[in-house]
């Protein structure tokens, strides 16, 4: 309303943008340079939610991404403000979540001065943002925060940072929001071309043995539905990818599960068996495909993505197809016949009774065990967060997901310290869903100072932390690559999980032993306030499957 | 193989920092990269020649494309151009050398513009070959330093690979 001549601060302006992006939530910490931002944010009904550490504002707004599909904000100020957040950006940046990044920067008079509390950090997050910008003139400010948003969101979702001078964020901004955002280099394909599209379809024709190999492209597209159209229309079993879970209900008939190192087995030797490989929003990483050229040696490969640099990338394709996972689906499902494939599904069926999923001996308390009676308490539904590590593996094996976007996780980064305030962000998001953080005390205790925002925030989180005193998912590794020799591994100083959520006012619970699983689960979920359960488990807990090095997918190690 | 690449970017500060950083972390070589502004005051051109297998250059031209900043990018090595670039080269030239190398000069259909007391400077166009043999025709002489530009390009005929000859702006 009447911004045409009103006289307002750059600063202003950004808040102007945000209003009409719809953001209502920004995870921030403030700093000196930019005090500019916060104190017009203060004029707003955009509502801030103050972390503890910078790393975990951009994971909480990655979080809110993830979950509710929208882009995620965050405020840092500049120098250690901003180089605090490089983590969460990078972490944002290899799952392709969309977040936009504000960071205060010194006045425009000192920058390149080596000032207090100054760094280059477009320089720095060069390589791991889709864009960024150091904004050195206040009347380009209210394009570029609206070309941020178009860039975050749009084509293959990624962080996006506008560094602010805090002179620029003070100086008066004329120039009013642009209608529409004009970017001659940025031009996302989203529908397939047509003649690939017929390809394809010929390809699934000709398949004796199809399987559709879903990723994270399916989620953020919001194809999930056409997906399980095309999966029963031609009888084709699922496997996703760790950022692809949810993408297909893990409760139907064609389901197989995730795919990868720590893959389930009937999947991964479904993989090794098929005849037509179809990948939909993937990237084929090396902990997908084990040994590159030992991957799916019997199919073709058609692959599907918004991001033409990723066909072709790690494994060869035969079929590329550029376009939006729902777009192209959608235009595919007219053209694919429908067909069916007993010998294929049968075999399949084989497979998943040959190679059940299972864990073999272990402790007292058996993490696999306690995440399958989670995932049938909750019947799926539950907004799952995790760290990294073997619980990460467990929570990605063992829940069963029904739904996209309940599974949070760190993919393809592997930050250990994401899972709270992803779970933060995701309970922010989504108010009216349960949200479970499944954690190791090794991952929680580089994020444990967010319970304090979480009980802030008043969020009902439930944290199942999987307590062994040890890294026991590098100690794994120790096992099996590096003699046994378990160094630097043990945590000798952890605290009293339970006591520590307690002093924050929340509530902490405990389980040692198998029966008291579920009693004290569900007393967790019958709390309306943070509930934390310190879960005993062994140390010597592995996660099976495991495909060594160099090894094929179905060359995979099991428990006895 | 060498392949010529030419890539149309937004004039603006910070555009040549994320192309040479693109080929830096992601493990390419770049053989030579020429930057200057078009006809349009708002775009630059990038002439890039990038030494690598086919899986390298396709790479390449991919990430390039993803760039913001990237408007067009081309593939001219198979095209018919005009490649040159320029090089100023400082030779020993005491007066007794001088007629021979005003000979080479000639010969190579380069130009002297400076001259001091031992010594010339030459400036040369054309494509990397002739350059080269220049280079050699005058090292008995001793060099004392070389400056080359790196290769610029233009297709020949009326065909561009501006703005107007984009088609969907992904160049694939």
């Amino acid at each position: 309303m009447g911004q045409e001549t009103r006289m307002r601060t750059g600063a202003r302006a950004v808040m102007e943008v945000l209003e009409a992006e719809g953001v209502e939530l920004v995870f921030g910490y403030p700093g000196g340079a930019v005090l500019p931002l916060y104190h017009e944010l203060a004029q707003t009904s955009i509502r801030h939610v103050l972390v503890r550490h910078e790393q975990n504002a951009v994971h909480a707004a990655s979080g809110y991404a993830r979950t509710s599909g929208r882009t995620g904000v965050c405020f840092a100020t500049s120098g250690p403000g901003a180089t605090n957040l490089v983590t969460g950006i990078a972490t944002a940046y290899m799952d392709s979540v969309p977040v936009v990044i504000f960071t205060g920067q010194v006045p425009t008079s000192m920058v390149g001065s080596d000032a207090f509390q100054e760094t280059d950090i477009t320089g720095i997050t060069l390589p791991i943002t889709k864009h960024n910008y150091l904004v050195k003139d206040v009347d380009e400010l209210p394009r570029i925060v609206k070309e941020a948003f178009y860039i975050a969101g749009t084509g293959r979702p990624g962080p996006v940072l506008i560094d602010i001078p805090k002179d620029v964020a003070l100086a008066p901004c004329q120039t009013p929001i642009p209608e529409k955002v004009e970017l001659r280099g940025y031009k996302p394909t989203y529908q397939g071309h047509p003649g690939q599209l017929r390809a394809l379809a010929r390809l699934l024709k000709e398949a004796r043995r199809p399987l559709l190999f879903a990723g994270g492209g399916v989620i953020a597209s919001g194809a999930e539905g056409y997906l399980r159209e095309l999966a029963e229309k031609i009888q084709a079993p699922v496997a996703t990818s760790l950022t692809g879970l949810g993408a297909f209900p893990e409760d139907h008939p064609l389901s197989l599960g995730m795919v990868g190192l720590h893959g389930k087995p009937c999947a991964n030797h479904a993989v090794m068996e098929c005849d037509l490989l179809v990948g939909l929003g993937v990237r084929f990483d090396d902990r997908v495909t084990g040994a590159v050229e030992k991957f799916a040696p019997q199919a073709k490969i058609a692959h599907v993505d918004i991001d033409p640099a990723e066909i072709g990338k790690n494994v060869r394709v035969d079929l590329p197809l550029v376009g939006d996972i729902g777009c192209v689906l959608k235009e595919l499902l007219p053209l694919v016949e429908p067909a069916r494939h007993p010998v294929w599904l049968e075999r399949i069926k084989t497979l998943r009774n040959n190679y059940p999923l299972t864990y073999g001996p272990g402790g007292e308390v058996r993490p696999q065990w306690v995440i399958e009676r989670l995932g049938e308490m909750t019947r799926g539904r539950a907004i799952i967060a995790t760290d990294v590590g073997q619980h990460q593996m467990w929570a990605a094996l063992f829940y069963g997901y029904t739904e996209p976007r309940t599974f949070i996780s760190s993919c393809g980064l592997g930050t250990m310290g994401y899972g709270l305030p992803a779970a933060i962000g995701a309970a922010l998001a989504c108010p009216d869903k349960q949200v479970w953080l499944i954690t190791g005390d090794g991952s929680f205790q580089m994020a444990m100072a967010e319970i304090g925002t979480a009980v802030e925030q008043g969020l009902p989180l439930k944290i199942l932390l999987f307590n062994n005193e040890s890294l026991a998912m590098v100690r794994q590794l120790q096992h099996f690559y590096y003699d046994k020799r378990y160094t630097a591994v043990k945590f000798t100083g952890n605290p009293d999980f339970v006591r520590l959520v307690e002093c924050y006012g929340a509530k902490g619970l405990r389980i040692t032993k198998q029966e008291e699983v579920v009693p004290v689960l569900a007393q967790a979920m019958q709390e309306e306030c943070l509930v934390l359960i310190d879960c005993r488990i062994s140390e010597e807990e592995m996660v099976y499957p495991m495909v060594l090095n160099g090894a094929a997918l179905n060359e995979m190690l099991l428990p006895e | 193989m060498k392949r010529t690449l030419s890539v149309l970017v937004e004039n603006r500060p910070g555009v040549l920092t994320r192309v040479a950083g693109l080929f830096s972390r992601r493990g390419y070589n770049i053989d030579s990269l020429a930057v200057g502004r078009t006809e349009n005051p708002s775009i630059s051109r990038m002439t890039i020649v990038v030494d690598g297998d086919e899986q390298i250059i396709e790479q390449v031209c991919k990430q390039l494309n993803k760039l913001i900043d990237v408007i067009k990018l081309s593939d001219i090595t198979d095209d018919p151009h005009v490649g040159r670039e320029l090089m100023l080269i400082k030779v020993n030239a005491e007066p007794a050398v001088r007629g021979e190398i005003m000979q080479i000069v000639d010969i190579f259909r380069a130009r002297i513009v400076d001259i001091a007391r031992n010594s010339l400077i030459i400036e040369a166009t054309g494509d990397a070959d002739k350059i080269d043999a220049l280079e050699n025709a005058l090292r008995p002489f001793g060099i004392r330093e070389v400056v080359r530009t790196g290769k610029i390009a233009m297709l020949r005929g009326a065909k561009t690979k501006g703005m107007e000859a984009s088609g969907d702006g992904t160049g694939d």
